[in-house]
């Protein structure tokens, strides 16, 4: 094991999964002698060289389209954004092509693709750069979605991704890249898609967070600890796939649920989730499943209100308590 | 071109001629339906450019893409299956006429978004260059395809790394109903070319010796690293954009001049001429392709529909890697 940040544990995967696999290359802007805005490709140029570190054009669509048709013929593309925000500039390649074309084939093209790069708040970088940008990919069948937490599951995810050979869309958070925890060495460390992780048992109340929001959610807990409520924090790690079965097992258990995340509430991905739980789940609920997300508006820039508009944790500790009816 | 290529030009263009022919008619018999857009007088372009590319290389197509499939080695029978949504179609019934495509053999798919295919043709040439063979991918798009900026984009980053790539733009002179010169910045939109500093070229697109020439040279660039190629072939589709299109946008007077300059016809002439085929054994090709034509029929109308209990299949890749 050996500690490290969530960035540096990003850059170091990709080293791995490039040392060990010639067809891995990464494309994206500003990767190569910056290495990335938050250094998750820093130093990657000078090992790989320009041809498996390529600094792209400020052109997103084509470079998404480029990395699609190398993805089609033997290559393993991870194409690297700065801001996740930048994926409406390719949204024609990355949800009408690389969603589509493997089952519009008939099943007879693989995608192995990963795109990635951080999205949310923490840096005031107002509306287009600081949204969440989870359910476009979730609500179009074809990419798998993955959010990691934490700097090892940010590791273990990753080297998942590279190895899929499905599109997988990578969103980290720009906010959790300083964080850090230990990281296992071996090579081999992959986290499977669709296993959620219990990041803390309880027996009251079920509080289900993505990305930012588990710490919050883990704050919250604590909190109500105090309080008497003992509430299970589930990170499901990854949204397509979806562990459902670690929440309906809490759940079951506990009787009830808040769902959190950074994303818009409305038709967020709380939604979906909310809705599986009633679907599969009715009997075991006590009280209707809380969603929280940001409010309805663009995030702004000022920080004290873009703090008003996501979640917070006093936000979390109040719906928790709201479900438990105290 | 040496003999033999031209015979294989212009059995591959009659191939597309009458397999397009055949689609027309089954979608008026209301044996076929969604989207079939024909390319019926612009086979030249196809199937020059399949004559020249060998197995290894790749194309990316487009809505308007039959005759790049079957100039890539698309099979008539598994194609017209496609078309009608079966089972045995390229496929399965899951892409139909927008959307056939054979991977393994390098058709990296027609494409029913415009201008969506060309930077896949990148990618191809791009993994070409770093495993390090000298495959070459061609990209077909329409004049549409050409304002929009996916197309630029594709272009630049094309040329910075001197992708083996070759950009065929079909200019056949409308985007679906509007008239090429009304939304277009340049006369030819070869002249685009320069703005990525990569050649560009006119070239008569109903000419297969005109196109045989331009093919070659792009492919020569490409294989010696040099980079990429636009090649604009000036063509003309006979039939509507799409079947059922009212045509409200030119004139009879239009289409008839441009189909007294089939390139079929052409073709048949010069061999004529040149004594490569004598009418007789025109008229034998025309039957034999026919024939073809007809049992690609019989086998998409004799094929089953594909199975609903397979719809969710082949949503993602299942397996390991």
């Amino acid at each position: 094991m050996s500690r490290k940040k969530y960035s540096v544990a990003i850059r170091d995967v990709i080293a791995e999964e490039m040392r060990s696999d010639p067809s891995v290359f990464v494309m994206g802007e500003d990767i190569g002698a910056l290495g990335g805005v938050f250094g998750c490709t820093r130093d990657l140029q000078k090992e790989f060289g320009k041809e498996r570190v390529r600094d792209t054009p400020i052109a997103e669509a084509g470079y998404v389209g480029t990395g699609i048709g190398a993805a089609l013929t033997g290559m393993r593309p991870i194409l690297d954004f700065m801001y996740l925000d930048f994926v409406y500039v390719a949204m024609d390649q990355l949800l009408n092509q690389a969603a589509k074309l493997r089952y519009m084939y008939g099943g007879r093209a693989t995608l192995p693709l990963v795109v990635r790069g951080q999205q949310g708040i923490g840096r005031g970088n107002a509306g287009t750069h600081s949204q969440s940008v989870e359910a476009f990919f979730t609500h179009i069948p074809g990419f798998k979605v993955a959010m990691p937490s934490t700097a090892s599951d940010a590791a273990g995810l990753l080297r998942t991704a590279i190895r899929d050979n499905n599109p997988v869309m990578f969103i980290e958070h720009k906010a959790l890249y300083a964080s850090s925890e230990e990281v296992p060495d071996d090579p081999n460390f992959a986290i499977p898609f669709g296993k959620a992780a219990v990041r803390r048992q309880g027996k009251d109340v079920t509080l289900i967070a993505t990305s930012l929001m588990v710490g919050r959610a883990l704050e919250a807990a604590e909190a109500l600890s105090k309080e008497g409520i003992e509430a299970e924090v589930i990170d499901p790690r990854t949204l397509l796939p979806l562990d459902l079965d670690t929440m309906l097992k809490s759940i079951e258990k506990t009787g009830r649920a808040v769902v959190v995340h950074e994303a818009h509430k409305n038709n967020g991905v709380g939604a979906e989730i909310a809705s599986q739980i009633m679907e599969a789940g009715f009997k075991f609920l006590d009280a209707p499943v809380i969603r929280l997300g940001a409010k309805a508006c663009t995030l702004p820039f000022s920080l004290v209100l873009e703090n008003a508009v996501v979640p917070g944790v006093d936000d979390i500790h109040k719906a928790a308590k709201q479900v438990c009816y105290k | 071109m040496d003999k033999q290529t031209i015979l294989q030009v212009y059995e591959t263009m009659l191939t597309i001629r009458k397999f397009e022919e055949k689609a027309l008619h089954l979608f008026e018999e209301n044996k076929l339906r969604g989207s079939v857009h024909l390319s019926i007088g612009q086979e030249a372009v196809a199937a020059v450019v399949g004559a020249y590319l060998r197995d290894e290389d790749y194309i990316t197509s487009t809505h308007r893409g039959h005759g790049h499939a079957i100039a890539k080695g698309a099979r008539p029978d598994k194609a017209m299956a496609e078309l009608m949504g079966r089972e045995t179609g390229y496929c399965g019934g899951r892409g139909g006429s927008m959307h056939i495509a054979d991977v393994e053999k390098g058709n990296l798919g027609a494409n029913a978004i415009v201008g969506g295919g060309i930077p896949h043709a990148n990618g191809a040439a791009l993994s070409a260059q770093l495993r390090g063979t000298d495959q070459v991918a061609v990209s077909f798009f329409g004049d549409g395809a050409a304002n929009e900026g996916i197309f630029h984009e594709t272009l630049n980053i094309a040329s910075i790394w001197k992708l083996p790539v070759i950009f065929i733009c079909e200019n056949n002179q409308y985007g679906m109903t509007t008239a090429v010169d009304s939304v277009t910045s340049v006369k030819d939109i070869a002249v685009r070319a320069a703005g990525y500093d990569m050649p560009g070229e006119v070239v008569d697109g109903n000419d297969v010796f005109a196109m045989e020439k331009a093919v070659k040279k792009a492919i020569k660039r490409a294989q010696e690293g040099e980079g990429p190629t636009l090649i604009e072939a000036k063509t003309y589709r006979w039939k509507g954009h799409w079947t059922g299109d009212p045509e409200v946008y030119r004139t009879r007077d239009e289409v008839e001049e441009w189909k007294a300059k089939c390139p079929i016809k052409r073709l048949e002439k010069h061999m004529q001429d040149k004594k490569i085929l004598s009418l007789e054994q025109i008229k034998a090709t025309h039957k034999k392709i026919d024939k073809l034509i007809d049992e690609a029929e019989e086998f998409a109308l004799s094929s089953p529909d594909p199975d609903p209990a397979t719809v969710l299949d082949n949503v993602y890749y299942e397996g390991d890697k």
